[in-house]
C-alpha cells in the first residue's frame, strides 16, 4: 500500500464509527421507541438547520457567538500573557497577585454571571467579560510555568551577548515559554465556548446559546437538537485549528521535529 | 519565633485583605453604588441570615448532591471506559473516533436537552454533569493505562495473572496519576455544569438562590452566596489535590 492509500483507509476507519453513531441515532429515532419530542430524527434535525442556513439565521447566530467567544478569549490570551510575564519578572506582581490567581483559579466564575449582568447589562459586553474572566486563569499560570521553565543557561548567554530586558522577553522568554503558553491557550478556548454558551442561554437574544433556549421554551425539540449539533462542530472545528496552529508555530521546536501532537 | 510561619502566612495573603477592604470602602464612600456592590460587611449579615434561616444549608446540599451523584457517575464510567480503550485495540478503534469527536464539545449546549428529557429537577442536572465530566476523565484513564509499564504487564502476566485480576493489579495503579488528573479536571467542570444549569433552570440549588434573591432585588444576599459557591468550588479542589496527594504517597 502506498502512504496516500495508507492515509485514506486509515482515515475512512476512524469515520466509520461515527458514520455508525449516526446512523443509529436516525434508525432508533424512527424506531417509535421514543418521541419524536425526546428525539428527533437526525434527518429532521438536519432539515431544521438547513431551512435557518437558508433564511440566514443560522449565519447571524454562528457569527454573534463565534464574535463574543473569540473577543473574549483574545482578551484573555494577550492580558493572560502579559499578567504571567509581569508575575514571572516581577516580585511585587508575583506577590500581589498569586494568591488571587490561586483562589480564583478553581472557583466557578460562572457563578458570578449574575453580577455581572447587574453591572454590565444584557449585551455582548457582560457575555464577553465572563469569557474573560474564565478563560484567563489557564493562560495566566501556564505563562508563569512556561517562563519559569526557562533554561538559566539560555538567559545567562542572552545577557553576556548584551540583551536588554525587553528584548530578553521577547526573544528569549516568550519564545522558550511559547509551549507551555499555547497548552494554556488550548484549555482557555474549550472553556471559554462553554461560557459564551451559557451566558447565551441566560440572557436570551442572537446567538447560538440563546437560538437554543427559545427552542427549548416553546417546546421545540428539533431546534433544541439542531443547536447541540451546531455548537458541536463549531467546537470542534475551533479546537482543530487551534492544534493546527501550534503546529505550526511551533514548527522550529524539537516537539514539533519529534513528531509528538497533541 | 512561633508567629514567623503565621507572619509569612498575613504577607502572602495580604492582597486578598486588601482587595476585601477595597471592596468595603469603594462602597462604603460611594465610589460605587451601593445596589451594584452592597459593602462585604453587609454581605456578611447576609450571609449569616441566610445560614440562620437555613436557605442555603437546604440549596446548598441540593448543589453537592447533584454534583456529587453526577461527579461519581461519570468517574466510575469514564474510567472504566478509558481503561477498557488502552486494553484492547478493537475497543479502542471503535469508541476513540467518538471519544474525540465529543470532546471538544461545549458541555453546557447540553442543558436544554437534559431538561426536555428529565424535567427541572435533581435528574437533569446529575446528568448533564455525568455526560459533561465523563470525557475528561476518560482521556485521564487512557492515557494513564495506555502508558502503564509494558514489563510489568508482561511479568504479570507471566506469573499467570488473569486478565482482569492484572486489569486491577497492574493497569489500575499505574493510570492512577493521570486518571486523578483527569478527575481534577472534571471537579471544576461538574461546578461550571452545575451552577450554569442551576441559573438557567431550576427551583432549587445555589444556582437558583443566586438567581431568586438577584431577581429579588437582595443584592448582599446575592453576594453572599455567589462568594459561598466560588468558596466552595475552591474548597472542594484543595481539599481533592490533598487527597491525591496522600493517595499517591506510595509513588514516592
Amino acid at each position: 500500500m502506498t502512504a496516500a492509500m495508507r492515509r485514506v483507509a486509515w482515515g475512512a476507519a476512524r469515520l466509520a464509527p461515527i458514520v455508525a453513531l449516526l446512523a443509529a441515532w436516525e434508525i432508533f429515532a424512527r424506531s417509535g421507541a421514543v418521541t419524536p419530542f425526546m428525539l428527533p430524527a437526525l434527518s429532521a434535525v438536519a432539515e431544521r438547520i438547513y431551512d435557518d442556513a437558508l433564511d440566514g439565521e443560522l449565519f447571524i447566530n454562528i457569527g454573534v457567538t463565534l464574535y463574543r467567544a473569540l473577543a473574549g478569549f483574545a482578551i484573555a490570551a494577550v492580558g493572560g500573557v502579559v499578567l504571567g510575564a509581569a508575575m514571572a519578572r516581577n516580585a511585587v506582581a508575583r506577590w500581589f497577585f498569586d494568591p488571587i490567581i490561586s483562589v480564583g483559579f478553581p472557583m466557578p466564575k460562572i457563578a458570578f454571571l449574575p453580577v455581572v449582568i447587574l453591572w454590565l447589562g444584557l449585551y455582548d459586553v457582560p457575555k464577553i467579560t465572563m469569557v474573560v474572566l474564565d478563560a484567563i486563569f489557564p493562560v495566566v499560570t501556564a505563562t508563569i510555568a512556561g517562563i519559569a521553565g526557562v533554561e538559566k543557561e539560555l538567559l545567562w548567554s542572552a545577557r553576556n551577548m548584551g540583551a536588554k530586558d525587553r528584548e530578553l522577553l521577547w526573544q528569549v522568554l516568550l519564545p522558550a515559554a511559547l509551549p507551555q503558553i499555547l497548552t494554556g491557550l488550548q484549555v482557555a478556548l474549550p472553556i471559554a465556548l462553554i461560557v459564551v454558551v451559557v451566558t447565551e442561554m441566560q440572557m436570551g437574544g442572537y446567538g447560538l446559546g440563546g437560538a437554543m433556549m427559545q427552542a427549548s421554551r416553546f417546546a421545540n425539540s428539533r431546534g433544541v437538537f439542531a443547536g447541540i449539533v451546531e455548537i458541536a462542530v463549531i467546537g470542534y472545528a475551533l479546537v482543530a485549528v487551534m492544534a493546527a496552529l501550534r503546529r505550526r508555530l511551533l514548527g522550529w521546536h524539537q516537539e514539533a521535529q519529534e513528531g509528538a501532537g497533541v | 519565633m512561633m508567629t514567623y510561619p503565621l507572619f509569612k502566612l498575613l504577607i502572602r495573603h495580604a492582597p486578598l485583605l486588601i482587595l476585601a477592604m477595597a471592596w468595603e470602602a469603594a462602597s462604603r464612600l460611594h465610589l460605587v453604588s451601593p445596589l451594584a456592590l452592597p459593602p462585604l460587611t453587609d454581605v456578611a449579615r447576609a450571609w449569616f441570615e441566610l445560614v440562620q434561616s437555613g436557605e442555603l444549608l437546604s440549596n446548598g446540599l441540593s448543589s453537592l448532591y447533584r454534583a456529587g451523584a453526577g461527579l461519581a457517575l461519570a468517574i466510575m464510567a469514564g474510567g472504566a471506559l478509558g481503561i477498557f480503550m488502552a486494553s484492547s485495540r478493537p475497543v479502542n478503534a471503535m469508541l476513540g473516533p467518538l471519544v474525540e469527536l465529543f470532546y471538544p464539545m461545549p458541555k453546557s449546549a447540553l442543558i436544554p436537552v437534559t431538561v426536555l428529557w428529565l424535567g427541572f429537577g435533581d435528574g437533569s442536572k446529575i446528568l448533564l454533569i455525568f455526560l459533561g465530566c465523563m470525557l475528561p476523565v476518560t482521556i485521564g484513564a487512557y492515557n494513564g493505562a495506555r502508558g502503564s509499564d509494558r514489563h510489568l504487564i508482561w511479568s504479570a502476566r507471566s506469573m499467570g495473572a488473569r486478565r482482569l485480576r492484572m486489569v486491577w493489579d497492574v493497569v489500575v495503579p499505574s493510570a492512577l496519576p493521570e486518571l486523578l488528573n483527569g478527575v481534577r479536571t472534571a471537579l471544576a467542570l461538574s461546578f461550571i455544569l452545575l451552577v450554569s444549569s442551576e441559573l438557567i433552570v431550576a427551583r432549587q440549588g445555589f444556582g437558583y438562590l443566586i438567581g431568586y434573591l438577584g431577581a429579588n432585588g437582595s443584592y448582599e444576599a446575592m453576594f453572599a452566596v455567589v462568594l459561598t459557591v466560588a468558596f466552595t468550588g475552591f474548597l472542594a479542589d484543595r481539599v481533592y489535590q490533598a487527597v491525591v496527594a496522600r493517595v499517591l504517597r506510595w509513588r514516592e
